[in-house]
């Protein structure tokens, strides 16, 4: 105690917070940074959100809204600000909260982490500035030749710097936490899904200085020449594996609100943990099939990174598909809902945001993502879906139903844990995750429908003012653009909800009591054995009710895939 | 809440699975594998497979080539801009150029009969989005593609441009007509 005292004293010390309505511990440094990080990402979101409504008002035909120029500007801020900086700053308060917190140790380099804080801050503010210049309207993809001023690169550039090093940070407090010894045997499941969502970031932002520092240096002028095609391949590995740390990271929150909501416990940590895995292994190389309508890339390629490599990530999303409700069905079971095959599911506590949030969430991440991500994905089929407007249909079924959603639900758990405030409001944020949740579930597919019809994405006019040769859509598909509009309208409400909330909660929600703080980390006791592990080899399957919800998925991903070999059937013949 | 805390074996690869789960993951895997043949045995037996011929070339090489085709199979005009219709022989070599902001030229074929057909962009990444067909191929600059292509409707279809490629992008429509 003397020694700890005389640490404080020299103010090389730190101090530890036991959060009194969770258990979890939360060290002084790695709390701020989280609060930080997570606030931050919370603005993003906040921008991101606002332009939403300039880039819905003006694909729904009727209003058609803003001017040629400023929908493309707007259209490229709403994508950075969403896919990059809204996720990768939440995300590495995620990272700290599962190395720190859960690992009941300090944050290793607090130093370096907040210089990683700023980077990505410069980075992300430097980034905005241009692209709301009006120089840099060159989408998320910026593909070369098109160029950007330097100045969108250098952005991007220092954010990713930023956020490498909060990865480093992060293996280092492992690296704490294990010398320091304040956990026993092998890290939690949550912790080791934030490991690998840590392990693609650094492979993501590799591929991505390998790309975007020779662009940074045409756009200066000091090379001439990038070859457009090799851009598009390292862009990609770049572009899709920054999709899958969201979705590592997603599903790692899905196991810690299963485990946080209902006492859960996985089914079986080597299934789990092997599924986690496959990611490492298998996800980034499926980022081919952004490739897949392109020329100059071979066949053999195209059907190895698209079906071997990227199956065996499709088949680990449907092992968590299965786990995480899985979990929970145990869970509940075991509290005696046991009637019937869905009574579990029934007398879930759909009130609270964080459970309804998540649940929603994997529905959603499964159905409409997931099945969709697959057909874009397969070699053939891609080409009736390839720049159509299916494709953003898709990616908002992952990452704002998938990933945006989920963090949102946590958000509902970290504001008395982390912020220490009472919510404002519990009603309105009892239906945020609904009203968000399901306006974006209809918007996805009002938007595939229209990408079905062959509506293209990133599109100012589908009536083509001006064109010297006109085409005409189908009425439908003006329809379903109508109805993408009211959609997204709908979901901003649900995301402005979340803002009001989260915002409003931090800023005059009741304050509560932080907890005891002391010097010093608990180390965590050995857990029990997991029930479901237990059974093994008994009569029943443990979790029926989740099997059965597995099958109907299944059943709708074997129909809808074979539907639209038969749409591609009848098209032109090509070889 | 064992999914936040370190699980109680530290052996986790050796901790048995529920029969639920190993049934799941047989008929996942299972899906997975004949979704794997699907593209494979496509190739065998479908007849919509995306070309893989592709060379390097140079906006002068290909519009050299293009403008060859024109001259040679023009039939008539379109538009005030006097947009040339070209209508080649079955089975030659069809040239489209996709620049800011529009397809050159016209295309004239004929239904149930083949063709090659070479793309590339003059400038910036295209897309080529065929209408109401609703086929779609990256159209990217300095590479020609090479495609087989075989009609299987007639009348007239538009090519839309699908790849962001700048501020007139909208205006970037194409004609194919198929007799």
């Amino acid at each position: 105690m003397a020694a700890t005292s005389a640490a404080l004293a020299s103010g090389n010390a730190t101090t530890y917070r036991t959060c009194p309505r969770s258990g979890l511990q939360f060290e002084r440094n790695a709390e701020r940074l989280m609060i930080f990080n997570a606030v931050t990402a919370v603005v993003a979101l906040l921008v991101g959100g606002i332009l939403a409504i300039g880039v819905v008002l003006t694909r729904w035909p009727a209003v058609h809204w803003l001017a040629a120029d400023t929908f493309y500007l707007v259209l490229t801020a709403h994508g950075i600000n969403m896919l990059i900086f809204w996720m990768i700053f939440f995300e590495v308060a995620v990272l700290y909260f599962c190395a720190s917190t859960l690992l009941r140790c300090r944050i290793a380099t607090p130093k370096m982490a907040w210089l990683a804080y700023a980077l990505m801050l410069v980075g992300a503010v430097m980034n905005n500035i241009d692209v709301f210049r009006g120089g840099s309207s060159v989408m998320m993809t910026s593909y070369v030749p098109m160029m950007a001023t330097p100045w969108f690169y250098l952005g991007l550039i220092l954010f990713a710097v930023g956020a490498l090093i909060a990865c480093f940070v992060f293996f280092g407090t492992l690296v704490v936490a294990k010398r320091d010894k304040t956990y026993q045997g092998s890290v939690p499941l949550v912790t080791f899904g934030a490991i690998v969502a840590a392990i693609i970031a650094v492979f993501t932002i590799v591929s991505g200085a390998i790309i975007l520092i020779p662009t940074y240096l045409l756009a200066l002028g000091l090379i001439s020449h990038v070859d457009p095609l090799i851009y598009r391949t390292i862009w990609w590995a770049f572009g899709h594996s920054s999709q899958q740390i969201n979705v590592a990271a997603h599903i790692s929150i899905w196991y810690l609100v299963a485990a946080v909501a209902f006492g859960a416990k996985p089914m079986s940590e080597r299934v789990s943990r092997g599924a986690f895995l496959l990611y490492i292994l298998f996800l980034q190389l499926a980022s081919a099939h952004h490739l897949l309508a392109d020329p100059g890339v071979s066949t053999e390629w195209k059907v190895v990174n698209t079906s071997y490599f990227m199956y065996f990530a499709v088949l680990a999303s449907m092992i968590h598909g299965l786990t995480v409700p899985g979990a929970m069905e145990v869970a509940q079971r075991a509290k005696g809902y046991n009637k019937g095959l869905f009574e579990w599911l029934r007398k879930a506590p759909w009130g609270n945001p964080t459970f309804s949030g998540v649940f929603i969430s994997i529905v959603g991440f499964g159905f409409l993502g997931g099945i969709s991500g697959v057909m874009m994905g397969t070699e053939q089929l891609n080409l009736i879906i390839h720049n159509t407007i299916y494709v953003p249909g898709h990616f908002h079924a992952t990452v704002v139903v998938g990933t945006t959603l989920t963090f949102m639900a946590l958000t509902y758990f970290l504001i008395p844990v982390l912020f220490k405030r009472e919510t404002i409001s519990p009603g309105l944020a009892k239906i945020q995750p609904y009203l968000f949740g399901f306006s974006m579930y209809f918007f996805c597919l009002v938007m595939m429908g229209a990408g079905t019809l062959g509506v293209s994405r990133r599109h100012w006019d589908m009536a083509f003012s001006g064109a010297a040769l006109a085409y005409e859509w189908p009425g439908a598909a003006y329809l379903m653009m109508g109805l993408v509009g009211i959609g997204g309208l709908a979901a901003i409400a649900g995301g402005g909800l979340y803002i009001y909330i989260t915002v409003g909660s931090l800023l005059w929600g009741k304050k509560l009591d932080q907890g005891a703080v002391s010097p010093r980390f608990t180390p965590i006791p050995p857990t029990a054995r997991t029930a479901a592990a237990q059974t093994y080899g008994s009569a029943g399957l443990v979790a029926p009710g989740s099997f059965v919800l597995a099958m109907v998925f299944l059943l709708a991903f074997v129909l809808y895939y074979f539907i639209n070999w038969k749409y591609l059937a009848q098209l032109w013949g090509m070889s | 809440m064992s999914a936040i805390l370190p699980p109680a074996e530290r052996l986790w690869w050796k901790h048995p699975l529920d029969r639920v789960e190993g049934l799941w993951i047989a008929i996942a895997f299972a899906w997975c594998m004949v979704m794997f043949f699907m593209m494979v045995g496509w190739h065998i037996y479908g007849k919509q497979n995306l070309s893989t011929e592709t060379y390097k070339t140079t906006p002068e090489m290909f519009s050299a080539k293009t403008q060859a085709m024109v001259d040679k199979y023009t039939v008539r005009t379109e538009t005030d801009e006097k947009i040339p219709v070209v209508h080649p022989p079955e089975g030659s070599d069809v040239y489209l150029i996709g620049r800011l902001w529009s397809w050159w030229p016209i295309l004239e074929l004929e239904k149930d009969k083949t063709y090659k057909l070479h793309m590339t962009s003059m400038d910036y990444n295209h897309g080529f989005s065929l209408q109401p067909t609703n086929i779609n191929i990256q159209v990217v600059p300095g590479y020609e593609h090479v495609m087989k292509i075989t009609p299987n409707q007639s009348g007239q279809f538009s090519i839309v441009c699908n790849e962001f490629c700048g501020i007139n992008h909208h205006t970037m429509v194409g004609r194919l007509y198929v007799k």
